[in-house]
């Protein structure tokens, strides 16, 4: 064996390297190296990259709060998302908006997402525009860069891809009720994601952001004339840009849920393990 | 357009843009100086990038009859209003005059009549608003290339302007494209809709149709167009009404 080997930092799910060097199995309560570099780079990146996007996609969405189907669609068209001042209909199920959405701020003219909620604060397409466009870089260049790491550090293969055993409704059940008894892995088992959290972040990684790039892509009648095939896959641009913001609702959702688990889990040392990869394994319950 | 990205600028107008936004969120940063410099570089490696990406003949698509907008609505200006074009349109612009001028060897004044009796490009295709909403419509007109190349285009134009008969705001409408847009098959000037002559509320007589780009470049009402070597001097100097008045990207491919 390789001196090299040896100094080589083990990771919580480098189960290889664990074998070669022989390390005990680390238990609850140990400081393990848990994300790698690559991981809290691109973690913090998206949380400006999204951040922006969200909310000034939200803005966007104000200069026309409606969603269609189709190669096309306007204000004479039938839209099966909108939200009009103090609701919010799908399809033909009409909701309250409780004050939330579909607002009518003092001095402005009613807007779908609150001006809060949007960047730039108030009604400003053209500078809605500006910012997701320019921020659109930042989420997709760090984007590609992660899928190509994943792919080929094994990162994808190793931590993320679910095994056939986990994707049994017997375990995802057990998974789904111990999460709804916010019982958490804990010791050896917290190395490893669990298969929720591998779903979560496949979903992320497979489905919502190639989704929305994409979509968004589709939208752009530039990228139209060199790419019609872009139009084949969605089924027109009102199509797209439906489902750009399903994608950006999904991505919206997952937040939400991963700010809360953080919250849940200890957001101490959730974020540390991710400013300096070092994550102390909850102790096991039963001792 | 050139584009010029200082590491250092991109790298401290990123830092403030993304630091400022995430720590209060408040539009004095989104509207600083620092972030709105981020946000032109990002304007100009966009526009920089669909150039390379999409192919100079690159075709929008176009569709079937059957696969029109039932109903093409109107926005923006949906009648110029003054007494001249009203008189105009009162007759039919029979009397009225489509002038090519600027950076050309030969400036044009022509008729309605002649400019339907030249050549001619039918195409449906899919008009969207910068605001999101698309609809699909028929047009016909004369190939703007046609005309540039009547009249003569000198080696030195670099835009082709259209100044419009409407005004927002006392404003004249006006909208510019460069001579990669203006020479691609797609772009007319339109004098016909849906079969129809072009009517009043869709920018009558003629209206420009530039297939690659948003609503906004589609400027109705064109009395005349201009070839100029540069924007700048040229009403808020930003090549169009919408860039001057609130700032949207002069290149709306996006």
């Amino acid at each position: 064996m390789s001196g090299d080997e040896m100094i080589r930092p083990i990771y919580a799910h480098d189960r290889d390297v664990r074998v070669t060097c022989n390390t005990p199995e680390p238990q609850g309560g140990d400081l393990i190296r848990r994300h790698r570099l690559p991981i809290r780079i691109w973690h913090w990146c998206n949380l400006a990259s999204m951040l922006v996007m969200l909310m000034s996609g939200l803005m966007i969405f104000n200069a026309h709060p409606h969603l269609y189907w189709g190669e096309f669609g306007a204000n004479f068209d039938r839209s099966w998302f909108e939200i009009t001042p103090g609701q919010l209909r799908i399809g033909t199920l009409k909701l309250p908006t409780f004050g939330i959405l579909g607002v009518t701020p003092p001095g402005h003219h009613s807007v779908a997402f609150p001006h809060w909620a949007t960047i730039p604060g108030h009604y400003d397409l053209a500078g809605a525009r500006r910012w997701h466009f320019a921020f659109a870089w930042l989420l997709v260049i760090p984007a590609a860069a992660f899928w190509v790491w994943g792919f080929t550090a094994g990162h994808f293969r190793r931590d993320l891809a679910p095994s056939r055993r986990e994707l049994t409704p017997g375990h995802l059940w057990h998974d789904v009720k111990e999460h709804a008894r916010l019982r958490f892995p804990t010791g050896a088992a917290a190395l490893r994601y669990n298969v929720l959290q591998k779903l979560a972040y496949c979903s992320v990684l497979f489905l919502l952001l190639p989704g929305v790039f994409l979509t968004g892509l589709t939208m752009s009648p530039g990228i139209d004339a060199a790419a019609p095939w872009l139009l084949v896959i969605f089924g027109g641009r009102a199509s797209a840009r439906s489902v750009h913001f399903l994608c950006a609702m999904g991505l919206l959702l997952f937040v939400a849920v991963h700010l809360l688990m953080v919250v849940l889990a200890g957001p101490f040392n959730e974020i540390r393990s991710m400013i300096t990869g070092r994550y102390r394994l909850p102790r096991e319950r039963n001792r | 357009m050139t584009i010029e990205i200082s590491r250092r600028r991109l790298v401290g107008s990123l830092g403030a843009a993304t630091g400022g936004l995430l720590l209060s969120g408040c539009d004095k940063i989104v509207a600083s100086s620092k972030s709105q410099d981020f946000l032109d570089v990002g304007e100009q490696v966009t526009f920089a990038v669909q150039r390379a990406v999409v192919g100079r003949s690159a075709m929008a698509p176009e569709f079937t009859a059957a696969e029109m907008s039932p109903v093409f609505r109107t926005n923006g200006n949906s009648n110029p209003n003054t007494p001249e074009y009203a008189a105009h349109a009162a007759t039919s612009f029979a009397d009225w005059r489509f002038v090519v001028d600027g950076l050309v060897a030969k400036p044009l004044r022509l008729s309605l009549d002649q400019i339907r009796k030249g050549p001619r490009r039918t195409q449906i295709t899919r008009h969207d608003c910068v605001e999101g909403w698309s609809a699909i419509g028929q047009w016909t007109g004369i190939p703007l290339a046609a005309l540039l190349a009547h009249a003569g285009l000198n080696s030195r134009a670099r835009y082709v302007v259209f100044h419009c008969a409407d005004r927002i705001g006392g404003a004249p409408y006006y909208e510019s494209i460069d001579l990669l847009d203006a020479f691609h098959p797609q772009t007319i000037l339109a004098w016909g809709m849906n079969g129809q002559p072009l009517a009043i509320g869709h920018g009558a007589p003629l209206r420009l149709r530039v297939e690659r780009q948003l609503g906004y470049k589609q400027a109705k009402y064109v009395m005349r167009v201009q070839a100029v070597e540069t924007l700048a001097g040229l009403y808020g100097g930003k090549g169009g009404y919408w860039e001057d008045a609130i700032g949207y990207q002069w290149y709306a491919g996006i």
